[in-house]
């Protein structure tokens, strides 16, 4: 298994409980770091002003959309405007299925979108087949080297 | 210039010339004439009497054919300029004397004498008379020849008078031609040049002046009554078309009103769009999250605590859970609901018969395990926006099969009729049905006529089918009754 890392831009903190319980449900055992908004997922991506170097750049990004600050689209469009991110695997997982993200989402370039279910049990299982294909199956990018 | 193109002016002045011209033409004719057949006569006769004279004078010459004393009683005859010869001649026509003497004579004296009478001949006038003695004794003959040169003097005098008259009279009927021509002329210059004005400036308050009581006059008079009239009627035409400035100055301030109105409801409208917009959005957010927490926590708790949960404690969790994801399905089905309010429209033909002939496959590849017989006429089109009017059919056929679920031999239909010239499209089931007393509620969002033990549902599918006929201004109605079916009849 892909042993990389995965980032999840989660605001609700119910949410990141039950994505990570559903990860780790399925022995997805890979490193979750969790950017509780946009601004924490692109100062982990691209580091800040001041003091934090980036991330390692993750397997793939779980990107809830409606967040606080800096929205999920914004966090799409900044990783799709910058070289090192630009191939990054991105997969939209949201709660809403409105087509205008939907359309919107893909346009920004994402590579997947997925409306989390309510059942749970069905949320688990798109949780793993998730991990499964992007960490498992699906072969990115070489990181492009240097800055 | 035709004469016909001349001024009414010129045209007076040549017909008063043409008419004084040709009297006083005819008059000169009759008087030169006179003069000349005067004169004629006048010399014919005097021609006679000196002929009568001579031959008198003559007998005793003839008698004695006393040659010398003939020539000597013609030499006379020299005294008159006017004669040009003459001659004698004897009893057997010989010449005795002719004038001039001398051979030069004789081109000028006939051989022989012709018969008695004068008469005028190769412009002369020659006279033969008798030379007799006594009543019967005839001697001779005597001829003379004048020249006419009298009559010619006579008549190129007279053609120079009448020339000359003539000519003053017409220089004269001119100068009166032009004065008087105006009496006539000027009231229809007058008049001319009126209509001009009023033709070319609109001037309706010109008045044509009148010059006396004559036809022109009454000409004058009916051209300026019916220069009145066209005032008075040019000016009631700006009176109407006043009134009708002022009116559709009126109407035009009403509908800017009105426009003014349209437009602040049409941003009202799109306000509330927007507004509706942003809620179903944040709905479609952050409505299903906390669903999300109660329903994933119920079931950590199912899964981490069951042992000490219980069956009683178990059952509640799991209603938590089919509560919690029931509320999600309504809430997609109100976001839909509002996404039909919301949805632009494109108007196109649409195939019904083939877009029901699809959905009908997904419903059959679903449920395999359910044989409802689907009777769709094909050749049903429809204009309106695909989209919605496949929300419409999909929602109206899947009502067809779940209430047919308690049907030994399930069938739905669609269909459509011609009535009062309008398309009527019928979907028709021999299903459960419902009561008539509750037709009115069918469509209302929430409203069920089932119980969601009976027929699960959530109260939204019809409200969204009324909004998008709606939105395509039709009507849809229902007809059933209780374990006989229903049929929802649809117009576009």
């Amino acid at each position: 298994m892909n042993p990389g890392k995965i980032l999840l831009v989660e605001d609700n903190p119910d949410d990141v409980t039950l994505t990570l319980r559903a990860l780790k449900s399925h022995n997805i055992t890979n490193e979750v770091i969790v950017a509780q908004d946009g601004v924490e997922a692109i100062d982990y991506l691209f580091g800040t002003k001041d003091h934090a170097a980036p991330g390692e750049l993750p397997a793939v990004v779980l990107l809830d959309l409606k967040l606080p600050k800096v929205n999920g689209m914004e966090v799409l469009q900044r990783i799709r405007a910058e070289d090192r991110t630009r191939l990054l695997p991105v997969v939209i997982l949201t709660s809403s299925d409105e087509e205008r993200d939907v359309i919107d989402g893909y346009k920004l370039g994402a590579n997947s979108y997925v409306r989390k279910p309510v059942d749970f049990v069905e949320f688990t299982k798109a949780a793993q087949q998730l991990g499964l294909y992007w960490l498992l199956m699906n072969r990115a990018a070489p990181s492009p080297r240097g800055p | 210039m035709s004469i016909r193109d001349w001024p009414i002016k010129r045209k007076l002045t040549a017909i008063l010339l043409l008419i004084s011209g040709l009297v006083l033409l005819l008059t000169s004719a009759a008087f030169v004439t006179y003069e000349v057949v005067t004169l004629r006569q006048t010399i014919q006769e005097h021609l006679a009497t000196r002929s009568r004279i001579l031959a008198a004078n003559s007998t005793a010459a003839l008698a004695f054919a006393n040659e010398a004393d003939a020539t000597e009683l013609l030499a006379a005859l020299q005294y008159d300029p006017h004669m040009v010869a003459a001659a004698l001649y004897d009893q057997n026509g010989r010449v005795l004397a002719t004038y001039p003497a001398a051979a030069a004579a004789a081109d000028l004296v006939p051989a022989a004498p012709e018969p008695d009478g004068s008469r005028f001949e190769r412009g002369r006038l020659v006279a033969f008379t008798p030379v007799a003695q006594g009543e019967n004794q005839r001697l001779g003959t005597l001829y003379i020849a004048s020249d006419t040169r009298a009559v010619s003097d006579a008549l190129r005098l007279s053609g120079i008078i009448a020339i000359v008259v003539l000519a003053i009279a017409m220089l004269a009927a001119y100068a009166l031609a032009a004065a008087l021509q105006g009496w006539i002329s000027e009231p229809i210059l007058a008049l001319a040049n009126t209509a001009t004005a009023v033709a070319t400036r609109q001037d309706y308050f010109a008045r044509a002046p009148k010059f006396g009581e004559d036809e022109l006059g009454q000409l004058a008079d009916a051209f300026n009554q019916m220069l009145g009239r066209l005032e008075e009627q040019k000016q009631e035409l700006q009176q109407h078309a006043t009134r009708l400035e002022q009116r559709v100055a009126e109407r035009t301030e009403e509908l800017e009103h009105r426009n003014e109105a349209l437009r602040r409801n049409a941003a009202e409208l799109l306000a509330a769009n927007t507004e509706l917009d942003a809620f179903a959005y944040s709905v479609s957010h952050d409505l299903r999250a906390p669903l999300r927490s109660i329903d994933g926590f119920s079931q950590v708790l199912l899964e981490d605590y069951a042992g000490q949960l219980g069956d009683a404690g178990r059952d509640s969790l799991q209603r938590v859970r089919a509560a919690s994801q029931r509320m999600a399905t309504l809430i997609d089905d109100l976001l839909k609901l509002a996404r039909v309010t919301r949805a632009e429209m494109r108007t196109e033909r649409v195939d019904l018969s083939g877009m029901a002939r699809e959905i009908v496959r997904d419903i059959q590849r679903a449920t395999p395990e359910r044989a409802v017989e689907f009777a769709i006429a094909p050749g049903l089109e429809a204009h309106g926006d695909a989209r919605l009017l496949r929300v419409v059919l999909d929602n109206l056929l899947r009502n067809g099969w779940k209430y047919t679920g308690k049907q030994p031999q399930p069938r739905v239909e669609f269909t459509a009729q011609d009535e009062n010239g309008d398309r009527v499209f019928v979907i028709k089931d021999n299903g459960a049905g419902f009561d008539m007393r509750y037709a009115d509620k069918l469509f209302g969002v929430f409203q069920r006529l089932h119980s969601a033990a009976e027929f699960e549902g959530t109260g939204v599918g019809l409200a969204t089918v009324r909004r998008i006929i709606n939105r395509h201004g039709g009507r849809i109605w229902a007809e059933s009754a209780v374990d006989k079916g229903a049929s929802f009849y649809f117009t576009l």
